[in-house]
């Protein structure tokens, strides 16, 4: 088994593992279904060795997207490329580019091994037994290499899926929501094991999922996609601190939208901005260059009960519900809209359903948006 | 509460009562068994024991246990035996050969045409089985454009040349009656096909071909294997009454293309010699028994999900 460690020294031939990996290019690429576009022209590119994720929600074109790229849908328009090879006109058996599928789609009538030698055994690999004996070690099912798949769990099923697609060492490696079928718990341990065998066999993986907790934990970037589109391209902090759309902000976390209106200077690089009867100032870095009308977006934890921030709004409590490790809050504003606020659990007075609070953040703690999206985009689209 | 109560045995009731058999499942099996007996295992016996008797139709049939007529059957009648075993086992291969892709075909059909591709297969059978045999009689028939085209092409000589047919017409011959068996069992080698193939879930495929399997691949790997099932059951179903069929070779062939079914027809129904016969039937039923169990040993069907 080799060094569990990335070594830093990447021209250090390793066995058994490949030592080149090449980025992934999509130029244009597009997929209409007869009248249904499944996935608006879009380029992408994943950088070598990365965990990269596709979120959206389901019918966003990210399984689309999969497909074409494991070469079992054909791209309407444009190119997909690994380093500088044009891959898209290569039937899905010459790829070199491997599937965790969804429903696992092991080999029912094979045995565990079998089923990992799969691949190697296609392009005559001498050393197939023993470098699936390997894989198994890795996921740790050397125990289980003469089952059948059947007599297996669904955790296990899974393991199985991914050392039949990593001991081919694809360039590519692609995960079609691979934990989807696994309970909560097995599914918080799959996402941890995972990323450790990505660290491990340094292969580019590509992580579909409609789950945002999953790709945050995971991914190094991700790519949130909506009806198509790629509408936003970046690591898991720029995208929740700084959604580029009401659609990524509603989809990832909880956001509180405010209608506003940029109303002038408010000097050290800050503007004024007027949302109902309040004012509150905003940092002139997070506003789109050349709108006045937006919605400024808070966090409900980055929002504090109290007026100890720079920004205060008052309202009344509607809703009040404990956790343990935090209190979530609903805040009704006197022009109707209700914000949610979680107080940290850190001795703070806690408030009552009914009374009048201040709530107050600080400015850069917001991120503002063109008011033209709507304020309710991705909003109940979270988990199915 | 209560569902906790009903659980367990109240003392106060006798334990006899929790003894009771259920007759349910009993009564329910019961007319299909009587059927069996009446019309399985009661011919099976009246057999055995006709085919053990000695005597004649106007004097009456006694009981010797004349085990000799079996030997005297299989010496007459080893090429009659063979003859049934290999045609039927050529007319199983053809309809596979046949049926598969046809099965194929129509297990990739979405929606109502999949639907109307099964009636279409399972229409000959609105027609009877002796209708259809005439039918190809007249198919086959030397004036018909099948058998002028045939001649025309040579295929007649072809045929010649691998004995199957002993002249330039394509009726009466080895050619026709095992035609004739493909033709009519068919749909029994289809259906268990079809079952099998539009079960195979599509992913497992899209899997192969992810995994560097070319399309040729994929159907021995994976296609093949998973649709044994319905392979083993559709040569079954073709080959066991295949075997012992009479009416193709009867109607399609000539004195050199008999078949066990035929002689054991003339034995009971023209000759009138009830032990050979029933001796016949089950020297053909043991060697159709033992072929089968050797054939599904040999495919391992219960290692098959």
């Amino acid at each position: 088994m080799e060094t569990l460690q990335q070594s830093p020294d990447a021209a250090q031939p390793r066995p058994g593992l490949r030592t080149t990996v090449e980025d992934l290019r999509l130029v244009g690429v597009s997929k209409v279904f007869d009248t249904f576009t499944a996935v608006q022209p879009m380029d992408l590119t994943v950088p070598a060795g990365s965990f990269f994720a596709l979120l959206g929600p389901s019918g966003c074109g990210k399984t689309t997207t999969l497909r074409m790229v494991a070469g079992l849908e054909d791209p309407s328009t444009g190119k997909i490329l690994i380093g500088d090879r044009d891959i898209t006109d290569l039937k899905a058996y010459k790829r070199n580019v491997n599937t965790v599928f969804q429903s696992y789609a092991l080999f029912p009538h094979m045995t565990v091994l079998d089923n990992v030698t799969f691949g190697l055994k296609r392009r005559g690999d001498k050393d197939a037994r023993r470098k699936a004996q390997e894989a198994l070690e890795l996921v740790q099912l050397q125990a289980v290499a003469g089952k059948k798949p059947a007599q297996l769990s669904g955790g296990m099923q899974q393991r199985v899926a991914l050392a039949r697609a990593i001991v081919n060492r694809p360039d590519v490696l692609l995960l079609d929501e691979p934990l989807g079928a696994l309970d909560l718990k097995l599914r918080r341990q799959m996402q941890i094991e995972l990323k450790r065998i990505q660290q491990e066999v340094g292969l580019t993986f590509i992580h579909v999922t409609h789950d945002q907790e999953e790709a945050m934990t995971m991914a190094d970037s991700i790519a949130v996609m909506n009806q198509g589109v790629v509408e936003q391209l970046a690591d898991p902090a720029t995208l929740y601190e700084n959604p580029a759309s009401t659609f990524v902000a509603n989809f990832l976390g909880q956001s509180n939208l405010l209608r506003a209106r940029i109303e002038g200077e408010a000097g050290e690089g800050l503007l004024r901005a007027r949302t109902h009867d309040q004012e509150v100032v905003v940092r002139r870095d997070r506003v789109p260059e050349g709108i006045r009308d937006v919605w400024v977006g808070v966090r409900p934890e980055k929002l504090r009960l109290g007026e100890d921030g720079r920004n205060t709004l008052r309202g009344v409590v509607t809703d009040a519900s404990f956790t343990g490790v935090s209190t979530q809050y609903l805040v009704r504003m006197p022009w109707d809209l209700e914000l949610m606020v979680v107080q940290q659990n850190d001795g703070s007075a806690r408030a009552h359903v009914g009374e009048t609070v201040a709530m107050s953040w600080d400015p850069g703690h917001e991120f503002v948006l063109d008011q033209r999206q709507s304020d309710t985009a991705g909003a109940d689209l979270d988990d199915e | 509460m209560s569902s906790g109560s009903a659980v367990l045995p109240s003392a106060g009731r006798p334990p006899a009562r929790r003894a009771r058999v259920n007759w349910v499942p009993y009564a329910l099996l019961l007319p299909g068994l009587l059927w069996l007996f009446v019309f399985f295992v009661v011919p099976m016996i009246t057999l055995a024991s006709q085919s053990l008797q000695e005597g004649d139709v106007d004097n009456g049939y006694t009981f010797t246990g004349n085990v000799a007529v079996y030997g005297q059957a299989l010496q007459n009648y080893w090429p009659q035996l063979l003859r049934s075993i290999g045609y039927s086992a050529t007319a199983t291969v053809l309809a596979l050969l046949l049926g598969y892709p046809l099965a194929y075909f129509i297990a990739s059909r979405r929606g109502a045409w999949k639907n109307i591709l099964l009636v279409l297969v399972i229409a000959p059978f609105f027609t009877s089985f002796l209708i259809r045999t005439l039918a190809w009689q007249t198919i086959l028939a030397d004036d018909y454009l099948p058998a002028r085209f045939a001649r025309a092409i040579h295929f007649t000589d072809l045929l010649q040349v691998l004995n199957l047919s002993e002249n330039s017409s394509l009726l009466s011959s080895k050619f026709a009656v095992i035609c004739g068996l493909t033709y009519n069992f068919l749909p029994f080698m289809i259906l268990p096909l079809f079952t099998s193939l539009d079960r195979l879930d599509g992913r497992l495929l899209e899997a192969a071909r992810d995994l560097y399997a070319t399309p040729r691949e994929t159907f021995r790997h994976i296609t093949w294997p998973l649709s044994l099932p319905g392979v083993v059951a559709g040569t079954l179903l073709t080959f066991i009454p295949a075997a012992g069929d009479y009416i193709n070779s009867k109607l399609l062939g000539n004195t050199q293309t008999v078949m066990i079914g035929q002689v054991i027809d003339a034995q009971f129904l023209r000759v009138l010699n009830y032990p050979l016969a029933a001796a016949l039937s089950f020297v053909l039923l043991v060697l159709i028994l033992s072929l089968v169990t050797a054939y599904v040993r040999r495919a391992g069907t219960e290692e098959l999900v």
